[in-house]
């Protein structure tokens, strides 16, 4: 029993971090319908990020976090500008070519540049080890990501449903022409949520760091799980990547566990599955765009 | 003189063959002769031709966008490596045959799940069988030797008459003849009735429906096709190489093989056997500049090309030819820009 409640624990924790992952791409893909299979790589970007100011530099980790996120969404709004607002307009064969372009470079510059080998970050002590809650064992560094995914998932509820810029955005993605028409400034309002989008991934990128692993192969190993996320969880509202991501990291730890040697089956013939019944994923729209 | 009969006519004659088609394959022919030294790079490149033929035909064809096309390049490696290895079909062409049809069968069942749903759904869905194919090969290690491969392959003499020999020699010609074959099938069949429906289909699918094109069962009818080839690639590879490991699945090659079929552009068929030769040649200087990261450099080559357009790359690229046979043969140039994709 209590190994079911620990296992449901680390797949809640493993769900919200894919959420922080992926929730970038549900914009891009889900709302901008921009296939961005590079976008592991703002992910490690910020991963290595964070690991070289605290391992190099000895910043502390959650100094370090911050700083993850920012140089991620600097990075994407650098490309966002130069690169990824001519591909818009372009067909989808184009958009995945350029974007598996840029993994293939990211892959080897970061291979260069740090080496092949899987890197850690060093936590502070606080949060190393677990604690037993009623019998159940909760990993800190887990309760720590949940912590922070879920405030940064109602966080981002509260912008989009209650603030001026998510009206924007919302009213951009709907209908771009009729914004712009409003007077609604929609490349600035998409880049804007492309950056925050990929800043997002970064610090997600440094907090998977301990859970997922971090290699040069982060962005190929884990295009899929994003993907996943975003196509399961469609893309009318951050609920349903958010849900599809919760389903994904149960999945997956349950699977793992219970049935390892089948483990990677589970979450890909839930994927196909889930794909054929609902093409426009779990709680997409009905119509596709 | 009405449409119908135009459009008849404009096909037929395309469908011609011309000079340079057969100098083309002259020349081919004669690298086998020109360069004895080479044999293993060259019978790569046949081996990579034909699986980017084969995706040239769903995709350039029919428009479907594949990110799993490994799987079936895969299933087809496998079934030859273990028919070979269990001495269950001794003779290569049947082998061949044989792992290409094991491929077919799996890009039938599969083909359902591809055309349900939008770009991005096919994207994960082809995607998604690549992954699982590779999971379970190393799941079922006893069979297929997990992560060390097949080993120990050893291949019988073409009908029982023309043993493979160690410069790769046989390899070479076998793979030139099937692929030749191959492409002459291809060929038919794109200038088919059958191959201008799914070009139809490709443009516009509700229009394609609308006059009568029963879309789904030509787009299944094309994948399962499309199967069998890149089977028969993978059968090839396993044969000429004697080894059939876990990356005949990775997602790289099917990467990879995009990035071939980009190079020589998609929708006439030499894209895919230009190709190859380009994105070797491109290979072979990047691994010598640098040999650990040339995936930088290939990575950097998709995205120029994406960023200046395929379709002016290739305008450029055939600028000198046009003009060459301007001056020459004094009509219009024969050689067009391949068409665009969806």
């Amino acid at each position: 029993m209590t190994s079911i409640l620990t296992n449901l624990f680390d797949g809640v924790a493993y769900g919200m971090l894919l959420f922080v992952l992926a929730c970038g791409l549900a914009v891009t893909l889900g709302l901008m319908n921009f296939v961005n299979l590079a976008h592991g790589a703002f992910a490690m970007a910020g991963g290595y990020v964070c690991m070289v100011l605290v391992n190099r530099m000895g910043w502390p980790f959650f100094a370090a976090l911050p700083l993850a996120f920012v140089s991620s969404a600097a990075i994407g709004i650098a490309l966002e500008r130069t690169l990824y607002r001519h591909l818009y307009a372009r067909s989808h064969l184009d958009q995945v070519l350029f974007t598996i372009g840029l993994t293939f470079m990211s892959v080897a510059a970061v291979d260069y540049i740090q080496g092949s080998s899987r890197v850690f970050i060093n936590l502070p002590a606080a949060l190393q080890g677990q604690f037993d809650l009623f019998g159940v064992g909760i990993g800190r560094y887990r309760l720590m990501i949940i912590v922070i995914c879920g405030l940064l998932t109602i966080a981002l509820q509260m912008v989009l449903a209650k603030t001026r810029f998510g009206s924007r955005l919302r009213a951009a993605v709907d209908d771009p022409r009729a914004a712009s028409g409003l007077g609604i400034n929609v490349p600035q309002v998409f880049a804007f949520t492309f950056a925050f989008g990929c800043g997002l991934a970064g610090l997600g990128g440094a907090l998977s760091a301990e859970i997922l692993g971090l290699d040069p192969y982060f962005p190929l190993k884990f295009m899929i799980y994003f993907l996943i996320v975003v196509t399961v969880g469609g893309s009318s509202s951050i609920t349903g990547p958010f849900l599809a991501s919760l389903l994904l990291g149960i999945g997956d730890v349950a699977g793992k566990y219970y049935v390892p040697k089948m483990g990677p089956f589970v979450i890909y013939t839930m994927m196909i599955v889930i794909l054929i019944w609902r093409p426009n994923g779990l709680f997409g729209r009905t119509a596709a765009r | 003189m009405n449409a119908s009969f135009d459009v008849g006519y404009h096909a037929q004659r395309k469908a011609r063959w011309h000079y340079g088609e057969v100098a083309f394959w002259l020349i081919v022919l004669a690298c086998g002769f020109a360069f004895p030294t080479r044999y293993l790079i060259m019978t790569d490149i046949l081996r990579l031709a034909l699986f980017a033929m084969s995706l040239d035909l769903i995709l350039g064809y029919a428009g479907i966008v594949s990110l799993g096309h490994a799987a079936f390049f895969g299933v087809g490696a496998y079934a030859a490596g273990l028919l070979a290895l269990h001495g269950i079909v001794k003779e290569p062409v049947l082998a061949l045959i044989v792992a290409g049809l094991a491929a077919m069968v799996l890009g039938f069942a599969t083909s359902f799940l591809v055309i349900r749903g939008v770009d991005l759904t096919r994207l994960m869905v082809t995607l998604g069988i690549a992954l699982l194919l590779e999971a379970l090969a190393e799941r079922f290690s006893n069979i297929t030797g997990g992560t060390d491969g097949l080993q120990g392959i050893e291949m019988q003499p073409i009908f029982g008459e023309i043993p493979f020999d160690m410069f790769g020699k046989t390899g070479f010609f076998y793979s030139l003849a099937v692929l030749f074959l191959l492409f002459l099938f291809a060929r038919r069949v794109v200038h088919s009735p059958f191959g201008l429906s799914l070009r139809a289909i490709k443009n516009n699918p509700l229009r394609a429906a609308a006059v009568g094109i029963p879309v789904n069962r030509r787009l299944i009818a094309i994948y399962t096709l499309a199967a069998f080839y890149a089977g028969t690639a993978g059968a090839l590879f396993t044969q000429t190489t004697a080894i059939a490991s876990l990356d005949v699945f990775a997602f790289e090659r099917s990467a990879d093989l995009m990035l071939v079929l980009v190079i020589g552009g998609t929708g006439y068929l030499y894209g895919g056997l230009i190709g190859a030769v380009l994105f070797r040649m491109l290979q072979e200087l990047f691994s010598t500049i640098t040999p650990q990261y040339w995936q930088f450099w290939i990575g950097l080559v998709l995205v120029v090309i994406v960023l200046i357009g395929r379709q002016r790359l290739h305008r450029w690229a055939l600028y000198v030819p046009n003009v060459v046979i301007k001056q020459v043969a004094g009509r219009k140039a024969v050689v067009a820009v391949p068409e665009s994709d969806a």
